[in-house]
């Protein structure tokens, strides 16, 4: 689903690549956390897998394409295959829970009764039954997490990339986002996963990718945060 | 569905950005103006000129007996010198500058005179031998009269050429300068529109920019996202394009035809017709300046 081949991430700004001669494959359906330091490249593989940044050498292919053959007005139609969550949920705050989903559906074009019948479904999905009319400074900061992740599945797309998406939360709400991004990936969405928290990642028992200063020093299956040694 | 987002986008962009909204209307509206009078200013000044230019002619005065000038030194003019002036006018070197020419005789322009001059004094002690007798020369382009006059200037039997565009020069030369006038500030006035437009894209897209970034994440189109930016654009610049042609019409109508008309009773002015015709020029100016100033904008600050 996600394949990287000696890819290469140089910023302009800096020294040291993001991401230097990277290799990995994922495959359909897999859970993937993604760990390391601030820094690391986790927050560069992301963005290289949505097509935001261009890879200096390398190939990233994702979701059967060769992102670097990608002519850039494919690529809104290519990221709809894609759900993305982050820390910091980036919902509109003038926009109900409900409408924050709909919004992502209205701007690429889905007819409204469309948007009215899958909108009560992906709420009740991530357990907002009922707080669709709620705007965001009214819910809790897990249910916010929810709300993003309902709007970045509603299309349901085939990879769910999720930047540290407990990153602001405690560690009870966490569990039960980690249990929603487990439920999403047992309907055959890929989850990837960046993140820090080590009690969450040795408790879920998935593969772990660990990167350091751009480069991938340990892919294990089953994995748990700290280096297995 | 797609319409009634993209309308709503559009109207809380304006509401948001309600007073740079405004001044892009206004900055719209003026720099429009400009432009439609520069526009009908050229108007009028080729009008004036067709007018006043179909009336130039060119008049050859030949010598008479007392005539002073050095090419009148045989005295007064011979049969000799007509016909040479007569031949080239029909067969030299200008003649296909002219388009018809007249002889008016001493006794003729005595007759004119007499019309010209009806009651006053100076009529009294005048004859027909102390007018010249001369040549009407009517040309194909009147701009080009100071070739013919300076054809016939200094040639025996000839005592002056008066050339009448000569009088019109300095009113054309200061109309001319009126034109460029409105046109440089015209030009100035819409440089200012179009880069209060682009700042006001930006400001639009930085206000907006989390919905921008969800839109790109989630797979909007360039062309989705993009759109309610350039609409609003278009929308402030055609509400200024809407007034500038408004207060054109009004201009014409009250201070060109009602004012200028009235007072000084000159034919041949713009009026709301001319005026009429300039409306769809500032229209299409108004919304290309927008269009394409959002479009510049939009690709430098707003990639998807």
């Amino acid at each position: 689903m996600i394949r990287f081949d000696n890819v290469t991430k140089v910023y302009k700004a800096k020294q040291r690549a993001a991401l230097d001669n990277v290799s990995l494959n994922i495959d359909r359906g897999e859970f993937v956390f993604l760990v390391g330091a601030s820094g690391s490249g986790k927050s560069s593989f992301l963005r290289l897998c949505l097509k935001e940044e261009k890879a200096n050498s390398g190939t990233v292919h994702v979701a059967g394409r060769d992102l670097a053959r990608l002519a850039s007005w494919k690529v809104p139609r290519f990221r709809r295959q894609m759900g993305v969550v982050f820390q910091d949920f980036r919902l509109l705050p003038n926009k109900t829970a409900g409408e924050n989903i709909a919004f992502a559906l209205q701007v690429i074009g889905k007819p409204k009764h469309v948007i009215d019948r899958t909108v009560p479904e992906v709420l009740q999905l991530v357990g907002l039954d009922g707080k669709a009319d709620r705007r965001p400074d009214e819910l809790s900061g897990g249910e916010q997490q929810r709300v993003a992740i309902a709007r970045a599945f509603v299309n349901r797309p085939a990879i769910l990339l999720a930047d540290e998406p407990t990153g602001n939360l405690d560690p009870t709400t966490s569990v039960g986002i980690m249990k929603l991004l487990d439920r999403i990936n047992k309907t055959g969405t890929t989850v990837v996963m960046a993140t820090h928290d080590d009690e969450m990642v040795d408790q879920m028992r998935k593969r772990v990718i660990q990167l350091e200063e751009g480069v991938v020093i340990r892919d294990q299956a089953r994995g748990v945060y700290g280096s297995a040694s | 569905m797609r319409a009634q987002f993209v309308l709503t986008e559009i109207g809380v962009g304006l509401w948001r950005n309600l007073s740079i909204t405004i001044s892009v209307i206004i900055v719209t509206a003026v720099s429009l103006f400009f432009l439609g009078s520069g526009l009908l200013f050229q108007r009028q000044v080729n009008e004036l000129r067709t007018l006043l230019y179909d009336e130039v002619q060119v008049s050859v005065f030949l010598c008479g007996a007392e005539s002073t000038a050095i090419s009148c030194a045989d005295g007064e003019v011979t049969q000799e010198q007509r016909d040479a002036i007569v031949a080239e006018l029909t067969d030299g070197e200008v003649a296909p500058l002219i388009e018809d020419f007249t002889y008016e005789s001493k006794d003729e322009a005595y007759e004119r005179f007499l019309v010209q001059f009806e009651g006053s004094p100076i009529t009294e002690n005048l004859t027909a031998d102390q007018l010249p007798e001369s040549y009407r020369i009517q040309l194909v382009d009147p701009e080009q009269s100071a070739t013919v006059a300076s054809r016939f200037e200094g040639q025996l039997g000839v005592e002056s050429v008066d050339d009448q565009r000569e009088l019109f020069v300095g009113l054309f030369r200061f109309l001319n300068g009126a034109t460029a006038f409105a046109w440089f500030f015209a030009g100035i006035m819409l440089i200012a529109a179009t880069l209060l437009v682009a700042t006001t894209i930006r400001l639009a897209a930085f206000n907006r920019r989390r919905e921008i970034g969800i839109m790109r994440l989630v797979g909007a189109s360039k062309f989705f996202i993009q759109l309610p930016f350039m609409l609003e654009g278009i929308f402030a610049a055609t509400i200024g394009a809407v007034l500038a042609s408004g207060f054109l019409v009004g201009f014409t109508r009250v201070f060109v035809q009602d004012y200028v008309g009235g007072r000084f009773n000159i034919g041949g002015l713009v009026g709301t017709g001319d005026a009429l015709l300039v409306v769809p020029v500032l229209l299409l100016v108004g919304i290309l300046l927008a269009g394409v100033s959002s479009l510049i904008t939009l690709e430098r600050y707003l990639r998807v």
